[in-house]
């Protein structure tokens, strides 16, 4: 299965759930909006210089200078919104999918072979390999 | 350039063979822990699934292919790509669940596990952290002492805590000259069975023999190829020490275990530092280290504390994994898609514990030589065929095919399956030596003649070397006679009482004879004739 015949696929398979699950939406059909009370939310984190330098390692990008920290901590500053929404009594939700079986597809090997095409877009390769700076 | 393969995850391949024996490597520092200690050893295995695809992708599963060749834009984790879940890695999951008596969760979930290497290009594993396919296994194996093999195998069951799905990584191959890592992605995507051990062990050779029974398993149920010089099985070790009493000490990770044999001594070895640290007053540190087979003992690799933030989270692209049975089988949306439990157990053959049992029981032969006979794929049906062909008798020919054939199949370096003897001729070896027609001396004899290009019978074979054992009565008759007449001094000898030198006139016989003469007819006709010389 190609990379386009599989999102089709997956669309397709979704369809009619969705149509199913439509007749009775528990998704309301107009959006609806509450302004949050920034006064409600719970003091603000500081975010120090060793917890950035964490997340740098973790993620390998760097972003220790001023407005690196200023764009973090208003990330979670936008995030700790969510901390207001009321929860009660719902379930967690993982994924939209579930509530269904996971699909399995028969063990046959029809894909790879196509190495020129999957080191297309690699920006340094040597030979038949794909070039990575030295990690550790 | 200059490549130095990665530390971490067993890819350091070597041609190894396996031993074929019960482990048995002593070194002398470590034959005795020192008595004021005790160890605690787990296993985690990760088992590579032998499937023809992989895991989440349909790119072929083949050891040793041109580099990035079996790739997929799923293993590449190009955008807009999505794992579809392989059937058969569920099935060998299942299959290796029942095998091992685990309880299989009828839903289990997968999740993402996140590493930052270059060789797993989606920045997170695929594994089952909250709910793993199966949990409360067990795996159960013998242990030998290694002093003695008389004494009875010691029996040994170890708690397997969970077993999970996960797919492989890709490899990485370090080039030091040139600063630079390079990656093949073959790998990537492969699926795998992490097996994860309560810590029931308590030395290296025990955890040696887990190893090599499960190896065993697998290769029984055919849900791996065991092959662990092609790094199919790959084992890490959790090592403590601690005071008899005491709550267990700082447990360390050993990883990159790649052969039976270095199970054994990266795990002694590693309870030796560990002691050695302590009574030096000092501190064990909570780290992972690797073995390394040059230097014969673990280094360390990374701080665990700093780099174990593997921000789990559930996998929102498959939805829960749910496993049938036949009363259940029928929610499934497609039966022909759905795995059933029940259906798979119809599947699991023979397993190897009971496979010794019924050999030592149906056929009576040494629980030693069942397992012998296990090792070597096929031997234990090539046995089975030779015995029940013409009824032979069991003992002989398990006792045959370990001491003789086997022995030449080793110095060969081959296997059962390139082997030039078929279990007929072998069975036909052993009728001409239990019959008497050739010696078993002679018979071991002709056990080499048939690993060349003979093209001969083996009666040909005998007669052209003039073989055959001389069975003629009146033949042996004259031989006894002229070896009694021209050793009057030991036939005294006999005849006043010592029948020790008995067997020295048996042997000046065969020696006559360059040891054709019958020694069952021999015997009986030597011993008439000195009795009689004694009457008189």
């Amino acid at each position: 299965m190609n990379m386009l015949t599989k999102v089709v696929y997956f669309v397709t398979r979704s369809l009619p759930w969705l149509a199913v699950r439509g007749m009775s939406s528990k998704i309301p059909k107009e959006p609806t909006w509450d302004e949050i009370d920034p006064d409600k939310l719970p003091d603000e984190r500081k975010i120090d210089s060793e917890t950035v330098r964490k997340l740098e390692r973790l993620a390998l990008v760097k972003f220790s200078d001023e407005a690196g920290i200023e764009r973090l901590s208003r990330a979670v500053r936008f995030a700790d919104q969510l901390l207001l929404v009321d929860t009660e009594g719902v379930e967690p939700m993982d994924t939209v999918l579930e509530d269904r079986a996971l699909y399995l597809r028969e063990d046959i090997a029809n894909e790879g072979f196509c190495m020129e095409e999957v080191m297309k877009n690699a920006e340094k390769t040597f030979e038949e390999y794909f070039v990575a700076p030295p990690g550790k | 350039m200059c490549f130095v393969q990665k530390e971490d995850k067993g890819e350091v391949y070597r041609k190894v063979r396996l031993s074929k024996t019960p482990v048995n490597v002593s070194n002398p520092l470590h034959t005795a822990i020192s008595k004021s200690w005790e160890s605690m050893v787990g296993l985690e295995i990760h088992a590579q699934i032998s499937s023809k695809s992989k895991m989440f992708s349909g790119s072929a599963v083949k050891f040793s292919s041109p580099p990035n060749s079996l790739v997929s834009f799923l293993d590449a984790s190009l955008p807009g790509t999505l794992p579809v879940l392989n059937k058969y890695c569920v099935e060998a999951g299942v299959l290796t669940s029942l095998a091992l008596d685990c309880q299989i969760n009828r839903i289990s979930y997968f999740d993402r596990k996140h590493y930052f290497y270059a060789d797993l290009p989606a920045g997170y594993q695929i594994t089952q952290q909250r709910v793993p396919l199966a949990t409360n296994g067990k795996i159960e194996f013998s242990l030998f002492d290694q002093n003695s093999s008389k004494n009875e195998p010691q029996k040994m069951c170890v708690r397997l805590k969970q077993i999970q799905l996960e797919h492989d990584s890709g490899k990485s191959l370090h080039d030091d000259v040139n600063h630079e890592t390079l990656v093949d992605l073959n790998r990537s995507g492969i699926g795998l069975m992490e097996l994860v051990s309560e810590p029931d062990l308590q030395n290296g050779s025990q955890a040696a023999a887990m190893v090599r029974e499960l190896q065993l398993i697998l290769q029984y149920i055919g849900t791996c190829d065991g092959k662990m010089e092609e790094g199919s099985l790959r084992v890490d070790a959790n090592v403590s020490v601690n005071r008899p009493g005491e709550p267990p000490g700082t447990r360390t990770e050993v990883k990159n275990i790649n052969s039976a044999r270095f199970v054994k001594i990266a795990i002694d070895n590693e309870i030796q530092r560990h002691i050695q640290i302590l009574e030096n007053g000092g501190k064990v540190n909570h780290e992972t280290r690797a073995f390394d087979f040059k230097l014969g003992q673990s280094v360390s690799i990374r701080d665990k504390e700093g780099f174990s933030d593997y921000r789990f989270m559930p996998e929102p692209n498959l939805p829960p994994l749910v496993i049938y049975d036949k009363k259940t089988i029928m929610n499934a949306s497609k039966d022909d898609i759905a795995v059933n439990i029940d259906d798979l157990r119809k599947k699991l053959p023979e397993l190897p514990e009971q496979q010794r049992q019924r050999l030592t029981r149906h056929y009576g032969i040494p629980l030693l030589h069942s397992m012998v006979l296990m090792q070597e794929d096929g031997l234990v049906e090539y046995f089975e065929s030779i015995v029940q062909e013409k009824s032979r008798n069991a003992k002989t020919v398990a006792d045959w095919i370990i001491t003789v054939f086997l022995k030449e199949l080793n110095a060969h370096g081959m296997t059962l399956k390139d082997s030039p003897v078929s279990s007929h001729l072998i069975g036909q070896l052993i009728d001409l030596m239990t019959d008497g027609v050739v010696s078993v001396n002679t018979a071991k004899k002709i056990m080499p003649i048939l690993f060349t290009d003979e093209t001969r019978s083996l009666t040909q074979i005998i007669e052209s070397k003039n073989w055959a054992q001389i069975r003629d009565e009146k033949h042996l008759q004259t031989l006894c006679d002229s070896v009694i007449a021209n050793n009057m001094t030991v036939v005294k000898a006999y005849i006043d009482g010592n029948n020790k030198v008995f067997n020295r006139l048996m042997g000046l016989i065969q020696h006559q004879t360059q040891g054709r003469a019958d020694p069952g007819l021999v015997r009986k006709i030597l011993q008439t004739k000195l009795e009689e010389m004694k009457l008189k």
